[in-house]
């Protein structure tokens, strides 16, 4: 008989096994919900398909009665505008400091305790600080995911530098390449996918900065909407919004790790991992 | 494998869905003795907790036979969603809260108690700007869609600008003091004790209160309407409680003294910022006043207000054709749909107080 461990799923099965949690979420969900409805039929906690549709449809296809915006792309540009701007000046804050700091034992006794002490500083603790530097306009909202997430990639790119060969590094050295040329040309190379890499995992802490950043002080994004609407207990239109966070956090996710794929073939088959 | 084992399994699985579900649904609601109400810190709602803490509240529930549990909530928009929701039989909120979000929400809800007015707890702060009118064009922040955005959109209308002629920044209030004190943030809306915070800062002019307002923000203990209906005892002995707090806070003696400070500790000030708000509280003391004041047609009116403003800003539903999509029933009649009245104020548990028949 065959072990568990050695029996796979063919391609029909491993996609239907994979779906099995998604439908019964949504089974639970519609049965929770036709309960509710039929105690109340007003019920706003768990709203049907058809109100979801609505107001998907009233916040995606219809201009907003008051500013005359289609509400759901507004607060979608300008959340991944903000994203997008943090999580970029994050990563090249983390690969300049994470490499010097990996390579050159000079910066890295000079830095490298106060990063480890910065990423320990839980930024949501520090806020009233970080408005009274940065304001409530969109600098705060970006610097939140900049504080966030740069230390944590700092961390992560330093060690991955260490953790070079050092033969190659004396190999370099034996050829005759400068530190600058070291870094240029050996370390950087390496060290790109695993920015990649770190940038990905940072992604989820990003989105959880931003949501809670708009939160605070806000005139559109998918968090501010969120937060306005939950005032009434809209979750027709919170649950559309989540759901569409997962999302396009999904395609983030996915659209780094095909550039990942494409720039750095030899590193994935180093890895021999898809991840 | 055992085929009784297998049917004990999915026996045992079928029970815990159920379990899982009915938990997540509504129980119905029928006579019951055990109540649960929630409140949250306020000026006008600290007696509650002082009324739970000296045993009040289970005193009167015990002459009446049943159980009253009383449930501080930290998130006031939290705690009404909890009511909605039905995990709490009653809830402390603002008159306009109580029609956008349970009454919006389809939950009948009775103001059982109206317990007092805001008669200046809320108010607009300029920065270095000593009139109204100059909030034209400037950046507000304040808590969206609250009576903060009310009492902004009233002040607005009396100088005869409207929300057009100002951009409003939603900004949660746990950090409205903070946003206050940077340069880029030039007026506010909010409510004591933030109020009083933010006014005493230098260079900043109160511009506008609730009490050019009198009687709009009005503070209820607001109770499902089919549980009061079931259960009046539930209603007799919430109301008894709440008068007999009152009596025991209302005047200079020394006991009078001591709950005031245990509400001003409670709610983080001491006794002198506490008293400070509640000078800008009209607290109805007296049940009579407060049957005087929902009997008058001014309770209407002011509704009236609020419900346009709810629909103006969507609050009332994307369903709601019209501001009196929802029937407000009152002791001075019905304002909108009489079809589908879910907001009650209903005076005759505070009669019963002040006629002295609890």
């Amino acid at each position: 008989m065959k072990r568990v461990m050695n029996i796979h799923p063919g391609t029909v099965g491993k996609v239907l096994l994979g779906m099995l949690p998604f439908i019964l979420t949504i089974i639970v969900y519609l049965w929770a919900s036709g309960a509710r409805l039929e105690a109340n039929p007003n019920d706003k906690l768990t709203p049907s398909f058809a109100t979801i549709g609505d107001a998907i449809e009233r916040m995606a296809f219809e201009p907003s009665k008051r500013t005359g915006d289609y509400e759901l792309w507004s607060d979608t540009t300008a959340s991944l505008q903000r994203l997008l701007l943090g999580v970029l000046i994050a990563a090249l804050l983390g690969l300049v400091v994470g490499i010097l700091n990996g390579a050159l034992p000079l910066v890295r006794a000079n830095l490298s305790p106060y990063i480890t002490t910065l990423s320990l500083i839980p930024p949501m603790a520090i806020l009233p600080i970080l408005f009274i530097i940065f304001g409530l306009g969109e600098l705060s909202k970006v610097m939140l995911i900049v504080i966030g997430i740069t230390p944590f990639i700092m961390r992560d790119l330093q060690a991955r530098t260490m953790e070079l060969p050092a033969e190659q590094l004396i190999k370099a050295q034996t050829l005759g390449a400068s530190t600058w040329q070291v870094i240029l040309r050996v370390i950087m190379p390496q060290i790109l996918p695993r920015l990649i890499q770190g940038v990905r995992l940072s992604l989820g802490p990003a989105w959880l900065f931003l949501i809670a950043a708009e939160a605070i002080a806000a005139e559109q994004g998918l968090g501010y909407r969120i937060f306005l609407v939950r005032r009434y207990l809209s979750m027709d239109v919170i649950l559309p919004y989540v759901v569409w966070i997962t999302f396009l956090a999904f395609l983030t996710d996915w659209v780094l790790r095909q550039i990942s794929y494409r720039a750095f073939p030899w590193f994935h088959g180093q890895m021999r991992d898809k991840s | 494998m055992k085929p009784h084992r297998l049917k004990l399994r999915r026996k045992l699985a079928l029970l815990f869905i159920l379990l899982a579900v009915s938990a997540i649904t509504t129980t119905p609601l029928y006579a019951k003795d055990n109540f649960k109400v929630c409140w949250s810190i306020y000026v006008g709602w600290m007696p509650w907790d002082y009324g739970a803490k000296e045993g009040i509240v289970k005193k009167w529930a015990a002459k009446y036979g049943i159980s009253i549990d009383v449930v501080q909530i930290n998130d006031y928009i939290e705690s009404i969603n909890q009511y909605t929701a039905g995990a709490y039989d009653g809830c402390t909120m603002t008159n306009m809260d109580a029609l956008t979000i349970p009454a919006a929400g389809g939950v009948d809800s009775t103001a059982l108690v109206v317990g007092d007015f805001s008669n200046g707890n809320d108010g607009i702060v300029l920065k270095g700007k000593p009139a109204l009118k100059d909030i034209k064009g400037q950046k507000v922040n304040l808590v969206e869609l609250s009576v903060s955005h009310y009492l902004l959109a009233r002040a607005l209308e009396s100088v005869g600008l409207s929300e057009k002629d100002i951009t409003v920044v939603n900004t949660s209030d746990a950090d409205l003091v903070a946003a206050y004190a940077t340069p880029g943030v030039t007026s506010v809306v909010t409510w004591n004790p933030l109020l009083s915070e933010i006014t005493a800062m230098p260079n900043s002019a109160k511009v506008f209160d609730s009490a050019k307002i009198p009687g709009e923000i009005i503070d209820l203990m607001v109770v499902n309407t089919k549980t009061l209906k079931d259960n009046p005892k539930f209603g007799k002995a919430l109301t008894g409680a709440w008068y007999e707090i009152m009596a025991a806070m209302k005047d200079g003696s020394p006991k009078a003294k001591t709950a005031r400070t245990f509400m001003a500790t409670a709610s983080g000030t001491d006794l002198k910022g506490y008293e400070a708000q509640l000078a800008t509280t009209e607290m109805f003391y007296d049940a009579k006043n407060a049957v005087a004041f929902t009997n008058s047609p001014k309770l209407k009116t002011t509704m009236q207000y609020v419900a346009e403003f709810s629909f103006a800003h969507g609050l009332l539903g994307e369903g709601a054709p019209d501001a009196g999509f929802i029937g407000i029933e009152m002791p001075a009649g019905v304002y909108g749909s009489s079809g589908n009245v879910k907001l009650r104020f209903d005076p005759s548990y505070m009669k019963m107080a002040a006629d002295g028949k609890l």
